[in-house]
């Protein structure tokens, strides 16, 4: 990324956004107080952001919705209904984002595919449904612990059946947070935004056309591609109960065909006293993956499914490690010219926003907010995205010269999120990947704390075979 | 501050809940604060396949301890046993000690032992809860891994990286 294209990306204010994002503050605002109490201001906020989708095919129904919880029926429908409405003016949002950030990068991207699905419906989904509508009526202000309880045992069925991990590690994470904040009425400042996103599209996921595409993928998903794999970096994703590795590449198809910019990811339900490098023991079920990350090696593939948000579900019975990759050089010939992939339409939020870049030549002035000064251009670096289960620290990026990173955004601005580093630190040059330590610390004082604390995976496990099956 | 408080509330992805320290697990495998109680399972020094729910209530400080087959443990006279010790140490290592001792409220000095800071006696409490949370919380760690990718985990970047 040149300086001029990040001054593209951060100068211009981009229109419309602010606007939207003024709609989904009110809304948020009416569901921290709770759709049961709304009141003329917050009755209103949801009347703007309803108007704000009138022209779509969204318009009469959320439109309709918005006059029904004013007036008292606080329905599922109806709070679904709106729902939808704010994850549509994020969705727009999102692509305005996008849009800018492929401009500037001179990124082209692909177009949606639909896949043909069917619908299904299921009662663990309706359960979802009820406790997300008996938050929106409460708000979070009211959430108590018995509230939060009350999705417990839906909880337990969600997490056995596979085809809804995706909900349930999503509802589990919002249930967690709720519970380490109740009574949430005694918070000083609640996160709004966060939580009514969490809920939003937890929503979207227990609706039932969503399901095929988004709770569970229908046999036969996807293209099956072949290839070469050049890994760029690893973002890892943890909350108490669930970590996931999503690796970004660059995929070489087989046949010649143009290169194109994947995902793939591997998560497992975890808890939270596995924190650490420990997390990748929990993901030994892809061991030629996790060799690939941790010596740095380019993989081969052979018919993995390529599905069309550019997300590669990896079978790694079908992949088999390759010659040494540095993903410095894979990002420096590649990943200009790599064709990106679609957002698939549901995943259409600014959260989702990870675009791969290679940044050098920057400077990192002093400062309490760590910046990446790119010619006179400034972006700054999320800091609090560098996980315990790698190399890289804030040190490490502050002595760093050239950055793989993922470019975000949140609350109105941009950042930068480093996925791997070279530079210098101490005087010594430093190479550093998140994925180094895939298949173990390298780092020997890490392995050393690590072995003071024996194997937390294999503790818990032990104690799971000797009490569970009782 | 305000301007933070409205950033703060306005960001997709803010923290809420702190990570956990990193601590041995042999012998306390299960620690929280739930219910209103600091609660969890203490693996038994002398028989592998038997652990102690002990547990302590917040503002009371009363405390219980008896085995998972509700059996009261035989060292819970007159004070705490080495069980609800365990228990309170490892959860000052787990979560930190200002965020136990908030949660119990009590007052207890930097430096000092917060278990000996909790004497509210022996009051019984049913312990098969506790045990059937600690097996739900091992439950997480049998099922199977997947490579369906999870969107939503956007929301929950990993960090804690430190230096």
């Amino acid at each position: 990324m040149l300086s001029v294209q990040l001054a593209e990306i951060v100068d211009q204010p981009l229109p419309g956004v602010g606007e939207a994002l003024d709609l989904v503050t009110g809304f948020d605002e009416a569901l921290t107080n709770g759709f049961a109490r709304l009141g003329e201001d917050r009755a209103s906020a949801l009347t703007a952001l309803a108007g704000a989708v009138a022209a779509t095919p969204l318009g009469d129904r959320v439109g309709e919705a918005a006059a029904k919880v004013a007036a008292g029926s606080v329905s599922e429908e109806n709070v679904t209904a709106l729902a939808g409405g704010r994850t549509a003016l994020l969705g727009a949002v999102h692509d305005a984002l996008l849009g800018r950030l492929d401009a500037a990068l001179g990124r082209e991207r692909d177009s949606w595919a639909e896949p043909s699905v069917a619908g299904t419906t299921d009662n663990l989904l309706s359960g979802c449904r009820s406790w997300l509508n008996e938050l929106a009526i409460t708000g979070w202000r009211g959430v108590d612990h018995d509230l939060v309880s009350a999705v417990g045992q839906t909880m337990e069925a969600l997490l056995a059946e596979p085809r809804l991990r995706r909900l349930a590690v999503l509802i589990d994470g919002l249930a967690g947070e709720l519970r380490a904040s109740c009574p949430v009425a005694t918070m000083e400042v609640v996160p709004a935004r966060r939580w009514a996103d969490l809920w939003a599209r937890a929503l979207m996921l227990t609706q039932a056309l969503m399901l095929t595409q988004a709770g569970g993928l229908p046999a036969g998903a996807g293209e099956p591609v072949s290839g070469r794999l050049l890994v760029l970096g690893v973002d890892v994703h943890e909350h108490a109960t669930a970590v996931q590795a999503q690796v970004h590449a660059i995929l070489e198809p087989a046949d010649g065909g143009r290169c194109r910019l994947v995902r793939t990811s591997v998560a497992a339900t975890k808890v939270d006293t596995i924190v650490g490098s420990a997390v990748w023991r929990l993901l030994t079920g892809v061991p030629v993956l996790l060799n690939a990350l941790a010596e740095h090696r380019s993989l081969d593939i052979k018919d993995m499914p390529l599905l069309s948000g550019g997300d590669l579900i990896w079978h790694d019975d079908r992949a088999t490690a390759g010659e040494p990759a540095d993903p410095f050089t894979t990002a420096r010939v590649q990943l200009g010219s790599a064709l990106a992939p679609a957002a698939p339409p549901l995943e259409r939020h600014p959260v989702r926003l990870a675009e791969p870049v290679l940044v050098e030549g920057y400077s990192v002035p002093k400062g309490d907010e760590m910046v990446f000064d790119l010619g006179g251009k400034t972006i700054t670096v999320d800091t609090g995205r560098l996980p315990s289960c790698g190399p890289l620290t804030p040190a490490i990026v502050r002595g760093s010269e050239s950055c793989i990173g993922l470019l975000r955004w949140d609350a109105g601005r941009w950042l930068l999120q480093p996925l791997a580093v070279q530079g210098m630190v101490k005087k010594l040059p430093v190479t550093a990947h998140n994925g180094d330590w895939a298949q173990g610390p390298t780092d020997p004082k890490i392995a050393k704390a690590e072995a003071r604390n024996g194997d937390a995976v294999a503790v818990l496990r032990e104690r799971a075979g000797r009490l569970l099956r009782k | 501050m305000t301007a933070d408080r409205t950033a703060w509330e306005q960001r997709s992805v803010a923290r809420v809940v702190s990570p956990v320290s990193p601590r041995k697990l042999a012998k306390v495998p299960f620690v929280e604060m739930a219910d209103g109680r600091l609660q969890g399972v203490v693996s038994s020094g002398s028989d592998i396949s038997r652990v102690y729910v002990s547990s302590i209530t917040a503002g009371t400080h009363t405390y219980n301890c008896s085995t998972n087959n509700n059996r009261p443990c035989g060292g819970l006279y007159g004070d705490m046993c080495k069980h609800l010790r365990s228990l309170v140490d490892e959860a000052v290592l787990q979560y930190g000690q200002d965020r136990v001792a908030g949660y119990l409220r009590v007052e207890v000095a930097e430096g000092e032992r917060l278990s000996y800071h909790l004497n509210g006696g022996v009051e019984r409490t049913q312990g098969a809860e506790v045990f059937s949370r600690f097996l739900s919380h091992l439950a997480y760690l049998e099922l199977p891994m997947t490579t369906e990718p999870i969107a939503e985990l956007h929301w929950f970047p990993s960090s804690g990286a430190v230096g």
